[in-house]
């Protein structure tokens, strides 16, 4: 039991890496998902056609070969990039683009009696689509947000494989070194699903909080 | 030179029509260890939603979590885990298998859970009739459910077939030498980095959308009822 608990101190500071990896790359995915879904959506052809090119090809392809191909050969195109950047952008362009699909769905899926109203109102299509296609949309796109959460989570252990010092790479070394799989294995799979579970519960208040500011609660029952 | 063929340095075009066929060589190890993933899954994830749904807790409470734990934890992790552990305990397999029986295990949590949903789609009423003409349970889930649940969970299932032919990259740093694998290696010894991971990217997509037409060509001709009853 000791030898587990010697080696958290080293796991402990990769969790630290791979949780600011994960919030990082997680806001920058959510605000390419958000741009490409709308773009996908744009009457503009050279958004929409930008937005669709984007989303095929990093939905398209491994993750694992984008991260090779913003670390390895992007500098041979003159742009060298530090592994932190390219994790984050390599992981924020993945689960941007696996968004992008979610919000266009959830817009998508807003009544189209809703847009009437709006018309009817004399309401501009900006004013529409921030005040009221996208509040009903967000309802609807939290619970795959909260997979797609989770998902970056278990992918920000590929930044090991491109030199990051995250969990998974403090896991690699400690197991070279004390060449023992079990314990520092079992460790590392135990923590990644205790901050699986933490960003579950805390997507799964964040899915309640906006509901309730969106007013998509049910009527609480009188009795 | 990999598998045999020599690469051509002269230009970038030569270069890049040189290690084509390396890289198929490599693609064929990826289709092979996403054929041989995805049948554990389909099989392992069988056997997971069956467990699931017992009404023994004892049984059906651990097998939940287990599915929950291999869900939310990393492949790269369990597959280092596999890789490592396994010949701890004497069980010594090819790094192939390692990997492919990592995939396996990840994917039957979610295809356990697509089981899951698809039985419990099919409408009660059927339950009920083969209630009535006396029908075992397992002779019901053979004859009357699954037929009528496989048709409606193929295109999720086909979703997770696309996903796991684009997780085979990871069995890299495991030293299977499947499609970025190879690629690897031509980079470290060329130096050459650009073209064998482009082409690589390019061979996903197309692998991407051939399977993707191929599951909804699968998709289209099981009938949406069920398939028949006999």
């Amino acid at each position: 039991m000791e030898q587990w608990l010697d080696l958290l101190p080293p796991l402990m500071r990769g969790v630290r890496v791979t949780a600011q990896l994960a919030l990082a790359s997680t806001v920058l995915g959510a605000v390419l998902a958000f741009a490409a879904g709308i773009g996908k959506l744009s009457r503009v052809t050279p958004i929409r056609w930008l937005s669709v090119v984007y989303i095929e090809i990093f939905r398209g392809t491994s993750l694992l070969v984008q991260m090779f191909w913003l670390f390895f050969a992007l500098p041979l195109l003159g742009v060298r990039l530090d592994p932190t950047t390219a994790g984050i952008l390599a992981l924020g362009l993945n689960i941007g683009a696996y968004g992008a699909e979610v919000v266009r769905g959830a817009i998508l899926a807003v009544d189209p009696k809703q847009y009437e109203a709006s018309i009817a109102l004399n309401f501009g299509p900006r004013y529409t689509l921030w005040h009221i296609v996208l509040p009903q949309a967000l309802v609807e796109m939290m619970p795959p947000f909260g997979n797609l959460v989770v998902q970056n989570l278990k992918d920000t252990a590929l930044v090991s494989l491109i030199t990051l010092t995250d969990l998974t790479f403090h896991a690699q070394n400690l197991r070279n070194l004390t060449l023992d799989s079990v314990p520092v294995y079992t460790l590392t799979l135990l923590l990644y699903f205790a901050m699986a579970l933490v960003l579950t519960f805390a997507m799964r208040l964040l899915e309640r909080f906006i509901a309730g500011r969106v007013g998509a609660t049910q009527a609480r029952a009188r009795s | 030179m990999l598998f045999g063929i020599p690469w051509d340095l002269s230009s970038e075009w030569a270069f890049a029509v040189s290690i084509l066929p390396i890289l198929l060589r490599g693609m064929v190890v990826t289709l092979q260890a996403t054929a041989l993933g995805f049948a554990i899954a389909l099989g392992f994830g069988l056997v997971l939603a069956v467990l699931r749904s017992l009404p023994i807790k004892l049984i059906s409470w651990p097998t939940a979590v287990f599915i929950e734990f291999v869900r939310d934890t990393p492949l790269l992790v369990q597959l280092y885990f596999l890789y490592f552990v396994l010949p701890n305990y004497g069980i010594i397999l090819p790094a192939f298998l390692t990997g492919a029986i990592a995939l396996g295990l990840q994917y039957s949590a979610y295809t356990s859970e697509v089981y899951r949903a698809g039985i419990e789609a099919v409408p009660p009423g059927q339950w009920e009739a083969a209630r009535a003409v006396n029908m075992p349970t397992w002779l019901a889930y053979r004859d009357v459910i699954v037929p009528q649940a496989v048709p409606r969970v193929i295109p999720a299932l086909g979703n997770y077939l696309v996903s796991m032919l684009k997780e085979t990259p990871l069995l890299s740093a495991v030293t299977v030498l499947e499609m970025l694998g190879v690629a690897s290696i031509i980079g470290d010894r060329t130096f050459r980095y650009l073209t064998p991971l482009t082409m690589v990217g390019g061979l996903f997509l197309v692998l991407t959308l051939v399977s993707a037409w191929l599951v909804r060509i699968l998709e289209y001709r099981l009938p949406k009822g069920g398939l028949p009853l006999k």
